[in-house]
């Protein structure tokens, strides 16, 4: 049984090494800030500059999260405090299909739906023209991917705060609403933004529903409106490709490796933010 | 000596209440926790609900500034009329009328900010903005509970940093800045070492000149060192009802006087 | 100054509301155009045959090949992440009973390890099976899958076996079994709905996931017979059919998602259905 355990624990480490290994080629010929930082991606000619690739996946980080925060916040305040027992009934279900829905499924989702929202109704409106497979698309997609996880998490913070605050709001004078704008969201804002962060690390590595949205273009502009390439993007579309290229594959096993180390850190954050609340 | 329900009405005037509970029902399911109920509660006096556990004194005391909204599994009906108003039956007004009455639960819960904030929550919801007017009251309610003197150089520090005796006077304070009638005290000393206890008691004594205060206690002896009223409840119904004298030199009813005899 | 509350407490009551039944909303919209998309062509000859011509141009057949091929991979990597998973989510709950903070550690580091994006395993999949010599095969996305849903077999189940009260333990350990018997007969009999519904979510994950098959797996038109060939997947059916220009086979891709989210429904109500009525014949 330890032998089991141990091996689990040390898996991250493992396939960190592994990735490693397979990605150390690269830095003979440049530095950890040069591949980070740079924007030429030019396989053929041995220049990767990951930038682009950062940047888009920051993007549609952002705007999902953007999307996403706001409506969790305000579900699980009406889930908790506004509705009725039969209505947190039905959304159990809801929320643990949503969570379970593959990837796959939201990307077909995504441009059937989605991309043709994006480029008849929003491009139109901003007055550009789009083919709707956009890091707008993206963040849309990958903020309802998110939205059940955060959503859990937020509604479990909010059902640690004790009736008592709540019963001390209310003979004080305040309304309901009152109560839990100034009480238990208040309360509840290191759990809350640890919801957000954990979200955020889950969008961060998101792969197919947004690839299959996002345009697969390497460019690093601002316009919410054109075509992205996230890392985990980067990753999965050139798989095929990556050794008929020297150093491609390394360059494809570091952008993993990116990966796995930013969302590592993030995780081991926002948990640790969590345990230390839930200690007290 | 009291020898009916309704003598025990009479001796309590009607002129005087100043909270009237009107045929009082609560159901938990299929629970009837409280059955039934009528009561009138005398103004500027301390007002026990004495009973044992799970007799529904503290529904009771919860219905009376209808927190049973967030307890969705109660079902309640009646009426109870803070001087006029209904407050099981008005929508727009509750939280004013909630602001009539300030409550102190057994456990201490002190808001999420600082001891200021704190006591000045009542004023803030008021929507008084008059900073001299703030401090003044956050330092009158701060004496009222004997806590001005502790906490007037750490006002800003969080209310968590305070003791829990501290914490309960704090709460206490909170409750009176909004000018209540009324005080409901849900065992408000359970949790508070005998030294913290004795000061709570002790405020309240002074505090009803001013306050009419309804306590829920199932402490006997707390009931027979406060009371000038005492209510024994026993499974959501009122048993008997009078002065302290009256009740415990002669209890009228078997459960009252096994109660007795089990609480000493 | 009352009217300006309660329109505020109005307005969010609504927005909140909004906010809550719009989410019911998505999800039966999602629901709906997958199946609208998919049931035109859902018919016995889609489920039960492969595709025949290829499966990017080939426009007869149907996907088989992809049910069976996720099939066999989810079962396989369950079976692995249960033998390794359940015994380490025993340990925690019998062995480290009484050391809290060791539990704590270990589960902290656990959920971590539930964040790495399937990508991430499905790249260091490759890198293994390259390493061994390995090709796109059923074997290398087995193992692929298996890291990636052993730590929510662990977590999930040890989130179950929690809940179970010590005097449990104690009163077993008190009677005579030792630690090992303790863990497997009594613990596992409390938490046995528990390990389903682990299992189940699991399998879910395994079968849906496609960033974790897409390196290892590979693709065929053909059910694969051993454990060296390549085999096909219900998600990277989707992907790869989706953009092709011929409409039988966007067809099969569309099918093909049908097919998927009807499995992950059964999967996500059973499982709800299970821990439910499990829950009551609980000791608590």
């Amino acid at each position: 049984m330890v032998t089991a355990l141990v091996i689990i624990l040390l898996l991250p480490l493992f396939i960190g090494v592994g990735l490693y290994l397979k990605a150390s080629p690269l830095f003979e010929h440049q530095s950890l800030l040069n591949l980070i930082t740079t924007t030429e991606w030019l396989p053929h000619e041995g220049k990767f500059g990951f930038w682009p690739f950062i940047a888009s996946s920051l993007y549609v980080t952002l705007l999902a999260f953007l999307f996403s925060a706001p409506v969790c916040l305000l579900a699980a305040i009406y889930l908790t405090e506004f509705s009725s027992n039969r209505l947190i009934r039905i959304m159990h279900p809801v929320i643990d299909i949503l969570a379970g829905l593959p990837s796959v499924i939201y990307g077909v989702w995504g441009i059937l739906v989605i991309v043709p929202f994006v480029s008849d109704l929003l491009v139109p409106a901003v007055n550009t023209k789009s083919s709707g497979y956009t890091i707008m698309a993206g963040g849309i997609v990958l903020a309802v991917m998110c939205i059940p996880y955060i959503l859990n998490m937020i509604i479990e913070v909010f059902r640690t705060v004790p009736v008592g605050l709540k019963e001390a709001s209310l003979s004080l004078g305040a309304t309901s609403w009152e109560s839990v704008k100034h009480v238990v969201v208040r309360k509840s804002y290191p759990g809350i933004i640890s919801a957000f962060g954990l979200g955020i690390a889950k969008a961060f590595g998101e792969t197919i529903a947004v690839m299959m949205v996002v345009g697969n273009m390497v460019q690093a502009k601002f316009n919410p409106f054109e075509a992205g390439y996230p890392l985990p993007a980067l990753i999965a579309n050139n798989y095929g490709e990556m050794l008929s290229i020297p150093m491609y594959d390394s360059a494809l096993m570091f952008a993993a490796l990116l990966l796995l180390v930013i969302i590592l850190i993030i995780n081991l954050i926002f948990r640790y933010f969590i345990y230390k609340t839930r200690a007290r | 000596m009291i020898e009916t329900m309704e003598q025990a009405n009479t001796e309590v005037n009607s002129d005087t209440s100043i909270l009237k509970v009107h045929n009082l029902n609560v159901h938990a399911g299929e629970h009837h926790i409280i059955k039934n109920i009528n009561l009138e509660i005398p103004k500027n006096k301390i007002t026990v609900l004495l009973g044992p556990s799970g007799c529904g004194k503290t529904t009771l005391l919860k219905c009376m500034n209808k927190l049973t909204d967030l307890y969705k599994e109660l079902k309640v009906s009646g009426n109870i009329y803070i001087e006029d108003d209904d407050i099981l039956n008005t929508s727009t007004n509750l939280p004013v009328l909630r602001q009539k009455m300030g409550l102190l639960s057994q456990r201490p819960f002190p808001l999420p900010v600082s001891i200021f904030k704190n006591v000045a929550y009542g004023l803030k919801l008021k929507g008084i903005r008059d900073k001299k007017l703030i401090n003044y009251s956050v330092e009158k309610h701060l004496r009222e509970t004997g806590l001005w003197n502790e906490v007037k150089d750490r006002l800003h520090d969080p209310a968590t940093s305070l003791s829990i005796g501290q914490q309960q006077r704090l709460c206490l304070a909170r409750g009176l800045a909004v000018k209540p009638r009324i005080i409901l005290a849900d065992e408000p000393t359970s949790s508070l070492d005998p030294t913290s206890s004795k000061i709570i008691e002790n405020r309240f004594r002074d505090l009803k000149k001013q306050y009419t205060i309804i306590l829920v206690t199932h402490v006997l002896r707390q009931a027979v060192r406060l009371a000038d009223n005492v209510v024994f409840m026993y499974y959501g119904e009122i048993i008997e009802q009078g002065k302290p004298e009256d009740l415990f030199n002669n209890p009228e009813t078997e459960k009252l006087r096994k109660y007795m005899l089990d609480g000493n | 100054m009352n009217q300006r509350k309660i329109l505020e407490e109005k307005l969010f009551k609504f927005l909140s509301g909004f906010a809550a039944y719009s989410l019911i909303a998505i999800l039966a919209f999602i629901i709906v155009i997958i199946f609208l998309k998919g049931f035109n062509s859902l018919s016995w000859e889609m489920i039960f045959k492969t595709p025949k011509g290829g499966y990017y141009y080939g426009g007869e057949g149907g996907v088989l090949n992809a049910i069976i091929g996720s099939l066999y991979i989810a079962l396989g990597a369950t079976f692995i992440a249960i033998l390794i998973g359940m015994p380490a989510a025993l340990y925690i709950n019998v062995h480290l009973i009484r050391q809290k903070r060791t539990q704590n550690t270990i589960r902290y580091f656990l959920d971590a390890l539930w964040g790495i994006p399937s990508i991430v395993y499905g790249a260091f999949g490759f890198t293994l099976m390259l390493y061994l010599g390995m090709n796109a095969s059923l074997l290398a996305g087995i193992i692929t899958v298996a890291l990636l849903i052993t730590p929510i077999v662990v977590r999930t189940f040890d989130e179950v076996l929690n809940t179970i009260p010590i005097g449990l333990h104690e009163a077993g350990l008190a009677l005579g079994s030792t630690k090992a018997e303790t863990g497997f007969k009594i613990l596992f009999k409390q938490g046995f709905p528990g390990f389903i519904t682990s299992v189940l979510l699991a399998f879910g994950r395994g079968i849906g996931d496609a960033a974790s098959v897409l390196f290892t797996a590979g693709y065929t038109d053909l059910i694969p017979v051993n454990l060296d060939e390549p085999a096909a997947t219900l998600p990277l059916a989707i992907f790869f059919q989706l953009g092709s220009p011929i409409p039988e086979v966007r067809e099969r891709a569309f099918a093909a998602a049908a097919i998927l989210t009807i499995i992950i429904l059964i999967i996500s109500l059973g499982a709800r259905i299970i821990s439910k009525r499990y829950s009551k014949s609980n000791i608590k």
